[in-house]
């Protein structure tokens, strides 16, 4: 093992560790930091307490994170977006998504025509990796991952979600602050 | 595993046999999973062997089928701690092949946040070491700071850890409102958070005690064995991709390449400490020159490189960092 060469300590230096300079100052340095977490100052930050008191106050995430997905109605005919194009399904590395779509019979100036629209949605939370390729995919802004990041579940099951859940978000318990 | 002759010619202390512990793969210190086959005197380790590999997740067989733009999720999570300089790799690789013109300003917003990713890479490394060694404090301090990159993080790109940070061509979008004062408030504020770790440690008898001497590694070792990085600047090479083969902006900022003099886990200390100001200094640098307009290329609606073999490399947190396409 190739050794080092350390310089030798002057005697200011001797002196310096006698007197437990070196620790004297990183302590003072910590006791600076507790007087500034008792009066929540700190001069560079400008407050000392860093702690967030979650879950009785919620983080603010930033509008663009990418958290629990959901499927957007529109918001005066609250129907949904979604012409079941199957983009965000063929984006997804993971293969997360299955939408499923029906035929139905309309009528286009008076003629019958058939119009594939959604019946289904089924996101599986559990396999998402949150690389938002599916949004960025969607034609609609239909799907989108929102703001909303507990996922929890009791169940493997409670991880896929169904269009209902897409749709209208999932209950969450909030605590009083 | 393979094996290495550890020579037992040295006498150890109390004149007892010397004792074989072997360390991980699960051992939760390992930070990540190593096998490490010490060789004990007491408590000083006089020869170890790395069993490596336990972190391989086939991501080649994983990428054999995905598209191109389906495979970047999964390079964030080779480091999932510099996430933002991983999906750089993969992107720039795929852009030269293909050979698309990326936007300058996408470039320095690139080079922007690489950096911060390297600051914060090196700050989780000084939290842990710190902590492995006995410095408690560090570790909270510098996860603090931490904190205030992966907002920015989490602001631009949606995720704080595995970010997804870059597309093909480009950025998935421009910098968001506010970017610059956010990078602006760390890039003021850092400098006296790195001169307060320097107080508690760099001249900290125990911390001196823990690190001068230890792990001593020799240019000519470093070389040898491949090393790259931080690590080998520690052992007094200056090597760095960001000035030997520069990409994304780096042509156009000032920096200094940090080099250590003796190789031990103190030089190291020093090389990462620095080389965390000199980020400090790229990022300011980038920001104020930063041009406007469009971030992203003109990029075909399918992304087929043509075939054939290609390597490019960049610098990441923890040393040379490639992506090779075949
Ligand atoms: S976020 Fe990514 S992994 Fe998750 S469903 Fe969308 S594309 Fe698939
Ligand atoms: S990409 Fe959008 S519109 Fe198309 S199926 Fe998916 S959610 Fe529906």
């Amino acid at each position: 093992m190739p050794l080092v060469n350390v310089p030798k300590p002057t005697f200011s230096q001797k002196l310096k560790r006698f007197f437990l300079v070196d620790l004297m100052k990183g302590l003072g340095l910590t006791l600076k930091y507790n007087l500034g977490a008792i009066t929540d100052r700190d001069a560079v930050a400008g407050h000392g307490i860093y702690t967030e008191q979650y879950p009785k106050v919620r983080p603010d995430v930033a509008p663009r994170f990418h958290g629990a997905p959901r499927l957007n109605m529109d918001p005066e005919t609250h129907d949904t977006l979604c012409i079941a194009c199957n983009l965000c399904a063929l984006a997804c590395p993971e293969d997360c998504i299955d939408v499923i779509a029906m035929d139905i019979e309309i009528t286009v100036a008076g003629k019958p025509r058939k119009k594939k629209v959604l019946d289904e949605f089924i996101f599986d939370t559990s396999r998402c990796m949150f690389c938002a390729l599916c949004q960025e995919a969607c034609p609609t802004a239909c799907l989108e991952l929102t703001q909303d990041f507990e996922l929890a579940t009791y169940s493997r099951a409670g991880f896929v979600w169904n269009r209902e859940m897409l749709e209208q978000g999932r209950e969450t318990v909030k605590y009083e602050s | 595993m393979h094996q290495v002759e550890i020579a037992t010619t040295r006498e150890t202390l109390l004149d007892s046999p010397e004792m074989v512990l072997n360390m991980g793969p699960q051992h939760p210190s390992t930070h990540g999973v190593l096998r490490v086959v010490l060789r004990l005197d007491g408590e000083t380790v006089i020869d170890l062997d790395c069993d490596i590999g336990y972190l391989h997740r086939g991501m080649e067989k994983i990428a054999e089928n995905r598209q191109y733009p389906m495979i970047a999720p999964y390079w964030d999570r080779l480091d999932y701690i510099a996430a933002v300089s991983n999906g750089l790799v993969w992107v720039e690789t795929v852009e030269q092949m293909m050979r698309l013109e990326v936007p300058p300003r996408a470039h320095y917003i690139r080079t922007i946040l690489t950096e911060l990713n390297r600051i914060s890479s090196h700050l989780l490394w000084l939290a842990t070491h710190a902590l492995d060694i006995g410095a408690v404090t560090i570790l909270l301090w510098a996860l603090r700071e931490r904190e205030e990159v992966l907002k920015i993080f989490e602001r631009q790109f949606g995720a704080r850890l595995t970010c997804h940070a870059w597309r093909i061509g480009g950025m998935p979008s421009d910098a968001y409102e506010g970017f610059s004062a956010d990078v602006n408030r760390f890039v003021n504020n850092f400098p006296k958070r790195i001169d307060e770790y320097e107080t508690v440690l760099s001249e900290n008898r125990i911390w001196l005690g823990r690190t001068v001497g230890i792990g001593v590694i020799s240019a000519e070792d470093a070389v040898a064995i491949g090393l790259s990085g931080p690590a080998l600047r520690g052992s007094g090479v200056a090597w760095d991709i960001r000035k030997a083969r520069p990409y994304a902006a780096y042509a156009d900022v000032d920096f200094d390449v940090p080099v250590g003099e003796n190789g031990d886990t103190y030089d190291r200390y020093l090389v990462r400490l620095e080389e965390m100001r000199q980020s400090r200094r790229i990022v300011q640098q980038a920001l104020e020159k930063m041009p406007d307009g469009p971030v992203n290329a003109k990029t075909p609606k399918i992304i087929k490189p043509p075939p054939g073999e290609y390597y490019h490399s960049i610098e990441g947190p923890k040393g040379e960092i490639g992506g090779r396409h075949a």
